[in-house]
């Protein structure tokens, strides 16, 4: 009898020490969790803010940038024109990573590329040989607020463009009968660098235009497109696809040879 | 010397106490002389990453004098230094960065390896100086411990700001740190930065004594870890402590001055000692001081021999 109290109470008083690590166990694993969501979630909430955000020449894509940033702020001391800036922490842009503003301090796209050599990480990737091979942003004008569009003479956009002729371009309308000779500033994105001194410069109230990350205002048309009368691309009756995925077609589904809509044109029948 | 516990052991550890107390106004400031010495240290620092930044300071000419901030940053135009906590985070994202930011971590965390790793902490950080206020102000205030936080509570913070890293893909603690905020925010301009400052402030001098540097920042696990290698020590002479206690209670991480311990081994051993010289300058029988670790020893073993033989 003694023999089994005893064992009773030594087995609960295990089972009391076993209980309590367990406790300890799972109230430390729900500390660990929930300290480690709260992280993960001002860690989100703080990367979202990207997709506005104009980085300088050279910046990787969004992840490799906001991974590879040591957020030192060389790259600001080297800017010459104070362009550059660190965002704050509570800002709407991801803390303290560079940024520029270009109604403010457009980047007057130094040839030497003072902030890329600047970067200790590669976050500005030496890989920008050419400071007119920069891609910071894209030039999008507002039809409705440009006065060239409007039909008045300004184009100063136009001509402050450090890549006038490639990236802003003038599209000129003559003078009709009773109406203005029109002279519409187009911008070419495969020569735009994103600089901003189009948009520093805009008279209007409002920059009528802007530059804005690629990924907001560039669309893509996709590859099954084809363009036959573009100059790149000959026009010829016998255009195979070649470099197009292979079709592949259910050929159980459909006797072979009788595969309705299938090269018939093509094949001298018509 | 006499045994502890016994009446000659405690009357002479009241005796070095009374020492402490009656020390003159000169004495007291001598005492703090290793406090002036960090403050002008972390100033200096954010004082040359100011300069640079606004005032276009250069040496050599045309060349930046300290351009950057703590998380990486280069010295005259050629020494490149970098965190290696952040640069170790980034890695974990899956880049590999820059030789010249590889180069500039190794640097740092060798030059810490010297002097001790969490020199960062008292001599360098510029939150350590906002903790240490809060500490002084609630020794000041007496105010009482409301609870006990393990301080190894660090370690998993440091783990998993290192986790955290490789999951979401930016380096965790880099983009929450308020060691980055504070500097980044002094050198570069404003933000609200300081809201997580005068949180951190708070929490130390009501919540937790030292709660932020002693508890929880993973930077200063981090240098903790590195720290326990390093050549720079607080050495601990036997034959002259009295056990007077002066020195746990002004230090910021007691648990480093177990008694047993350092009897053991003659010097402060534990990384999480930051060299703040706080106890060194105070101790009244001069058994704490710094010293390089391989003197240590030689030292030890002269002094114990001497005191034998007296």
């Amino acid at each position: 009898m003694i023999n089994l109290c005893l064992m009773v109470r030594t087995m609960s008083e295990k089972s009391v020490t076993r209980r309590d690590f367990l406790v300890k166990a799972a109230q430390g694993t729900a500390m660990a969790a929930t300290g480690g969501l709260l992280w993960v979630y001002l860690l989100k909430q703080e990367a979202r803010a990207h997709p506005y955000a104009l980085r300088p020449p050279g910046a990787l894509d969004e992840k490799d940038f906001n991974a590879a940033c040591i957020k030192c702020g060389q790259c600001v001391n080297a800017c010459p024109f104070d362009t550059l800036k660190l965002a704050g922490s509570g800002a709407d842009l991801p803390i303290g990573m560079p940024f520029f503003i270009p109604r403010e301090i457009p980047c007057y796209l130094c040839p030497d590329i003072p902030c890329m050599k600047a970067c200790p990480t590669g976050a500005l990737s030496p890989e920008l040989k050419h400071i007119n091979d920069s891609r910071m942003g894209l030039a999008v004008i507002d039809l409705e607020n440009c006065l060239s569009w409007k039909g008045l003479r300004c184009e100063i956009c136009h001509r402050e463009c450090p890549l006038k002729g490639k990236a802003i371009t003038l599209e000129t309308h003559p003078r009709q009968i009773s109406k203005h000779a029109m002279f519409y500033p187009i911008v070419n994105s495969d020569a735009c660098t994103g600089c901003g001194i189009c948009e520093k410069a805009c008279p209007t109230t409002e920059a009528a235009i802007r530059i804005l990350p690629h990924k907001l205002v560039q669309g893509k048309i996709g590859d099954h497109y084809r363009l036959g009368w573009t100059f790149d691309t000959e026009i010829t009756q016998d255009f195979k696809p070649s470099d197009a995925p292979p079709p592949t077609p259910s050929i159980d589904a459909v006797p072979k040879g009788k595969a309705p809509g299938q090269d018939y044109l093509n094949e001298g029948e018509l | 010397m006499s045994g502890p516990g016994t009446y000659q052991a405690r009357t002479d550890a009241l005796a070095s106490s009374e020492k402490v107390h009656a020390m003159t106004l000169g004495q007291r400031f001598w005492s703090w002389r290793y406090i002036v010495l960090r403050r002008i240290c972390q100033v200096g620092i954010l004082l040359l990453f100011f300069g640079t930044a606004h005032w276009a300071w250069e040496l050599p000419a045309k060349t930046p004098l300290l351009s950057g901030n703590l998380s990486a940053s280069e010295f005259m135009g050629l020494i490149p230094l970098a965190d290696p906590l952040a640069v170790l985070q980034i890695f974990l994202t899956g880049h590999v960065l820059q030789t010249e930011t590889l180069l500039g971590a190794a640097i740092v965390f060798v030059l810490y390896l010297l002097v001790g790793g969490r020199v960062f902490c008292a001599w360098v950080c510029p939150v350590n100086m906002v903790t240490d206020l809060a500490g002084w102000l609630r020794a000041k205030l007496d105010i009482r411990a409301q609870f006990h936080v393990n301080r190894n509570v660090r370690y998993f913070i440091l783990a998993a700001a290192l986790v955290l890293s490789a999951i979401t893909g930016v380096a965790a603690f880099e983009w929450v740190s308020p060691v980055g905020m504070m500097h980044r925010e002094i050198v570069f301009g404003l933000g609200v930065g300081f809201l997580a400052l005068v949180s951190i402030f708070l929490f130390d001098l009501l919540i937790l004594k030292n709660g932020w540097c002693g508890h929880l920042c993973p930077l200063g696990a981090f240098w903790g870890l590195v720290g326990k290698a390093s050549l720079v020590k607080v050495r601990f002479d036997k034959t002259t402590c009295t056990h007077c206690g002066e020195c746990a209670k002004v230090c910021p991480e007691p648990q480093v001055l177990n008694l047993k311990k350092l009897e053991e081994r003659g010097v402060v051993w534990s990384g999480e000692c930051s060299n703040c010289g706080r106890c060194t300058a105070l101790c009244p029988e001069g058994s704490l001081a710094f010293d390089l670790r391989p003197l240590i020893r030689q030292h030890n073993a002269r002094s114990e021999h001497s005191g034998a033989s007296s």
